[in-house]
């Protein structure tokens, strides 16, 4: 029997996923609030660790799309649980009865601006790692003019229990190194710097990411969290903070500066947990039912969670938990159809 | 004047901004494995010389890097270059080649 699968949230997890519900002969109804597919994917130039243009993943994700209702500039309005389906109202007016659930509603990209003492939005030669990447693919930012001396800030929103998040974003550390030889080939008379609480390259090639990013790039790395930022009387950016490996203070002067804002847990997430039961982390994440075991099960009947929903992931592991959710889908299924 | 007795103490901040760093250019011309050092300490920690005197290979490298080495670079009168720390050195870095090429380089 045919059953329809809504999948809220068109990134990387709500493709993969409505691609493999369909293999499983399913009917994904697949709808995304922004204008196109892709997430915040669609809005990065290449990815760690070896540079994969995220033009070419997303090209590969979207290129058999047949057999999968979706709608863009599309959000839910409503979701209801009837006995043994739940009817969704779309902001298009387009009802739908879903037997399953699957929330690949991300993150929100952490504001930068929130972190006063950086000034991102007050000074002119601050930016961020999305807006770098935007760069990127643009080459085109009025606030990155040949710079001599380039900062990236670590943990931008992320370990920071004042900015209310607590966890670490997981994915920052290894795409400031990753930008930072980026900006080294674009700029190799630049003196780039890193400030880190830690460097957590925890994935395979990472490390050589680092290694790299020290030996080839020559990137700095100072380990020690930036406290102040300010502007001097040419529009040049001080940057303070302690070189914790020396145990000592530590100011520079720096022409462009590049916060890692990190991954805070969607903004409509406690709206989707009063509409649907879904349990909400201490952290704002959605809890699954069980951490270890069943990581892309939600506490209610039918609704399935993958991707950042859950925390913060990186490409690859989103796209496994996407696979993992549609086969989950594809049991439970099984088992009420016994 | 009378003396009060009160002195002003020279800033402790490293200046990057006023850091030649065109020694260490040198130096990583000739031992580009210079930059690849993390801080682990695993040199410091076995040097033999440690435990007697300031030594700290970690120190005096992070040092060079930022520019600040004056104050440091004496520790290194005090290696016995008996090698311990190219041995521990998790990064595999020639650390015993590396001092002489600082001793060269700056001088000591």
């Amino acid at each position: 029997m045919k059953r329809n699968v809504l999948i809220i949230g068109g990134g990387p997890a709500g493709i993969e996923a409505a691609r493999r519900i369909r293999d499983y002969g399913h009917t994904p109804i697949l709808i995304e609030k922004e204008a196109r597919l892709g997430g915040h994917l669609a809005k990065w130039h290449k990815l760690f660790p070896d540079g994969e243009s995220t033009e070419e993943v997303l090209t590969a994700l979207t290129s058999d799309m047949e057999g999968i209702k979706w709608f863009t500039d599309t959000a839910i309005v409503s979701i209801n649980r009837l006995k043994h389906l739940y009817v969704a109202i779309f902001s298009n007016g387009i009802t739908v009865q879903a037997d399953a659930i699957l929330f690949a509603t991300g993150f929100s990209l952490f504001p930068a601006e929130k972190k006063e003492e950086y000034g991102y939005g007050i000074y002119n030669n601050v930016v961020t790692n999305a807006d770098l990447e935007h760069f990127f693919n643009t080459g085109n930012d009025p606030r990155i003019k040949d710079p001599k001396v380039i900062g990236f800030v670590h943990c931008v929103g992320s370990r920071d229990e004042k900015a209310g998040n607590r966890q670490c974003s997981k994915v920052c550390c290894a795409t400031a190194v990753k930008q930072a030889c980026e900006m080294k080939e674009r700029y190799p008379d630049a003196s780039i710097y890193c400030f880190y609480m830690d460097l957590r390259m925890f994935g395979r090639k990472y490390e050589d990411l680092y290694l790299n990013a020290q030996r080839k790039y020559g990137i700095f790395f100072v380990r020690g969290r930036v406290s102040e930022v300010s502007e001097d009387i040419e529009g040049r950016l001080v940057v303070k903070a302690e070189d914790t490996l020396a145990g000592k203070p530590l100011r520079i002067t720096m022409d462009l500066l590049v916060l890692m804002a990190g991954m805070s847990p969607c903004i409509e997430n406690p709206e989707i947990a009063s509409m649907t039961g879904i349990h909400m982390g201490e952290d704002g994440f959605f809890m699954p039912r069980d951490l270890m075991l069943r990581p892309v099960e939600s506490h209610s009947k039918g609704i399935f969670l993958a991707g950042a929903v859950t925390g913060p992931k990186t490409i690859p592991e989103t796209l496994n938990e996407a696979r993992a959710a549609a086969m989950a889908i594809d049991n439970y299924f099984k088992q009420k159809a016994e | 004047m009378i003396d009060f007795g009160y002195t002003l103490t020279p800033s402790s901040t490293i200046e990057i901004d006023d850091a030649d760093l065109s020694l260490f250019d040198q130096l990583c011309a000739l031992e580009p494995d210079a930059l690849k050092c993390m801080s682990c300490g695993s040199c410091a920690a076995s040097c033999t010389a440690g435990v007697f005197t300031d030594v700290n290979l970690r120190k005096v490298l992070l040092s060079l890097q930022r520019g600040c080495e004056k104050d440091l670079l004496f520790q290194l009168k005090s290696c016995m270059l008996c090698g311990k720390c190219y041995i521990v050195c998790p990064r595999g870095i020639n650390t015993r080649h590396l001092i002489l090429s600082i001793c060269k380089i700056y001088n000591i």
